[in-house]
């Protein structure tokens, strides 16, 4: 081994050659017992290095680039005092079949100790078509909780004080028409707007690059999203107008690179369109908020959400001109990673995710959603859930890992990682902007491309044994029976919504119904904004697909030119 | 015509999620099938249609909503009905043991869930297709 005296007495020169020289040795003796036929890849398939030396971190400024908690450009947490001040929010997404069992299962995760609600929608919820539409078929309350009418939501949220609870709805095509909804179930409950706390996801840009439910044409879709983020701004200061996902993106098979850069990409865009609208960046910007993934790879998704929090500081602070500190906080929310689970051996999953959970609480999360162990099969079952929230009480109140914060900082992978991050984001940033920007690389079907290559990649790895995949492609049960209970949705729910949709029908009055679409078709025409016109609409208990249509009639509908 | 494998890949139903189902095309090109993918949200008539038209050895289908009870004997209904029984059905998605059973006696020929690697895939349909030819020449 070089000799490498006290960093003091020698110059920096000196030290560099020294360190060269003691790398170079090192190096000898660890590769004569190095498994030279193993892969060294991230789940995103990047090559890393063996070790990490101070030569990795060389260009850090620390104050400039890593920082205080709570300062800019906040690489290290948005807050000063991170989880000693408030832990994050556990948040667990649930909902099923018909609006009463979803009831009962945030009655229940609420009395378990979990801080916030989370609802999932089913896919015809999703896409704007009402139970009884025929394309609903086979698929009501499958994924989620069915919503037509007021009439639902009034029954998800029976005996919650929604003066009192936060809560997240993931819904995008329409989710202006759901946050319509939650704000006229709250106002029947004496909750005016702006006591109302939660996050809409609302973000449908991501839509069109992974998740694939949509409604309309990108453009008008965006300006429904930027109609909310006005409305917002002006009349629900609580509340997050959006949630900008990355975890779609990734779920879909993208890098953690590509997750980070097409999610910011997305952000920016909303952004900009927001400030075309004519609203002050400083007003709407501390309401805006992420989702990232949290997915296998530790250390890659720590780097990941540092890298995410300084990119989204420098750019607020420098290219959209903002001046207000909250206006450079990037905030997000974490799920483990779907994709991650496996049918084989789900009992795994449990593992999986509490490694994930603590690479995104390291990360710095706001709040937390764990995957229950059944996800693969269908969706959580009581037990399953309880679990994966326990999985989280374990990792705030047994781990430590509360006690400090961003205990990885200055670790010279992670912090090496981190700047290979963002570097690897601006390079994305810069192809974004040479094809026109993420509305042009969406129909241009880039982004969609470059996520597909990298699945199909990850995909090959796999069968290829380059990637162990623990019960799928190593470490297999041979003849294994899957026995852990599975909740089943059945038909009934479809009878049962098809019946609360009568019942919405028999009691509202038709010609309200008709007058407040019409006049949300002339606000799609005239441009205007349509959340007052939304809000009218569903106070009739107008049905979510009659709302989605009379959009349509003036937005048309898109179709995906297929491609793979 | 040439002795390229035709085979159709769709999604059924309102799920978008594309992921497998674009895995699966890849590599179904590069083992040098013909592949037409027919993009998100097809109903049961328009799969076979476009079956029909494209002339297709086989079809697969993705569903991960948990509509398959529904879409799958749809479709197979479908090929019955339109005297192309004699293509190869076949899909993915998340099903029970038991579900995979029932739709099998009602004519779906392979189901595969989570984690099946492609190779596998390819390799039975290259079989079945194989199988399916030499059937219909002796006839």
């Amino acid at each position: 081994m070089a000799e490498i005296r006290n960093q003091a007495e020698i110059s920096e020169q000196q030290l560099s050659e020294a360190l060269k020289k003691a790398y170079a040795e090192w190096k000898a003796a660890a590769d004569a017992t190095t498994n030279k036929n193993k892969k060294y890849v991230t789940v995103s398939s990047e090559q890393v290095d063996p070790l990490y030396t101070p030569a990795d971190t060389k260009g850090i400024d620390f104050l400039h680039d890593v920082g205080f908690p709570g300062e800019y450009p906040y690489t290290r947490g948005v807050h000063p005092s991170m989880y000693r001040g408030k832990p994050w929010t556990m948040r667990q997404f649930s909902g099923m079949g018909t609006p009463e069992q979803t009831n009962q299962r945030y009655h229940f995760l609420l009395s378990q100790g979990q801080h916030g609600l989370s609802v999932a929608f089913d896919l015809p919820t999703l896409m704007g078509y009402d139970s009884d539409h025929e394309r609903s078929l086979g698929e009501v309350g499958k994924c989620g909780v069915a919503v037509d009418t007021l009439l639902d939501m009034e029954k998800i949220f029976k005996g919650i004080d929604l003066a009192k609870i936060s809560t997240s709805m993931t819904i995008n095509a329409p989710a202006s028409v759901l946050l319509a909804m939650y704000i006229v179930v709250a106002e029947k409950q004496g909750v005016p707007p702006e006591k109302l706390r939660g996050t809409l996801q609302n973000d449908i840009l991501k839509e069109y690059i992974a998740q694939k439910e949509w409604i309309y044409p990108p453009e008008p879709s965006v300006k429904l999203i930027v109609d909310t983020i006005e409305f917002g701004t002006k009349q629900m200061p609580l509340w997050n107008t959006i949630s900008i996902s990355g975890y779609h993106i990734r779920e879909a098979g993208a890098t953690a690179v590509q997750e980070l850069a097409f999610t910011l990409a997305d952000g920016f865009t909303y952004i900009e369109k927001s400030i075309e609208r004519g609203l002050d960046v400083d007003e709407f910007a501390p309401r805006l908020s992420f989702f990232f993934n949290a997915h296998m790879d530790f250390f890659e998704e720590i780097a990941k959400y540092r890298a995410a929090r300084r990119i989204y500081a420098k750019r607020m602070r420098y290219k959209y001109g903002a001046k207000s500190e909250r206006s450079w906080m990037l905030r997000f929310h974490t799920q483990t990673a779907g994709c991650s689970l496996n049918a084989q051996q789900p009992e795994l999953n449990l593992i999986r995710t509490a490694y994930e959970a603590m690479s995104a609480v390291l990360g710095g999360t706001q709040s937390l959603h764990t995957n229950s162990m059944d996800e693969t099969l269908a969706l959580p079952s009581a037990k399953a859930a309880l679990l994966a929230l326990r999985t989280q009480q374990i990792l705030a109140e047994e781990t430590g890992v509360i006690n400090t914060i961003d205990p990885l900082a200055g670790s010279y992978y992670v912090e090496a990682m981190t700047n290979r991050m963002e570097a690897e984001c601006e390079a994305y940033f810069a192809e974004i902007d040479r094809r026109g920007g993420v509305m042009s690389c969406i129909e241009e079907g880039f982004l969609q491309r470059e996520i597909a290559k990298a699945a199909y990649t990850y995909q090959r790895e796999i069968d290829n044994k380059e990637r162990i995949i623990v019960g799928v492609n190593g470490y297999v049960l041979e003849n294994e029976r899957i026995d852990i209970p599975i909740l089943k949705i059945d038909e009934s729910v479809a009878e049962s919504q098809l019946q609360s949709i009568k019942k919405a029908k028999s009691i509202r009055d038709r010609d309200k119904v008709t007058r407040t679409l019409n006049d949300l078709r002339q606000a799609c025409r005239d441009n205007k904004n349509t959340m007052p016109f939304i809000i009218d609409c569903v106070r009739q208990y107008t049905t979510m697909g009659e709302i989605c249509d009379a959009m349509k009639d003036v937005y048309g509908e898109y179709i995906e030119p297929p491609n793979f | 015509m040439s002795d390229k494998i035709r085979i159709l890949l769709a999604k059924a139903g309102l799920d978008g999620h594309d992921r497998g189902i674009k895995v699966i095309a890849a590599a179904f090109r590069d083992a040098g099938f013909e592949v037409i993918y027919t993009g998100l949200r097809q109903t049961p008539e328009m799969i076979v249609d476009a079956a029909l038209q494209e002339d297709v050895d086989a079809v697969g289908v993705s569903i991960l909503s948990g509509a398959h009870m529904t879409l799958f004997p749809a479709i197979r209904k479908l090929m019955e009905d339109r005297n192309c029984a004699d293509m190869i059905l076949f899909g993915g998605g998340i099903m029970s043991e038991d579900e995979i059973t029932e739709l099998g006696r009602k004519g779906v020929s392979k189901l595969y869930g989570p984690g099946t690697s492609t190779i596998e895939i390819v390799e039975y349909i290259k079989g079945a297709v194989a199988k399916k030819r030499a059937g219909e020449k002796l006839v």
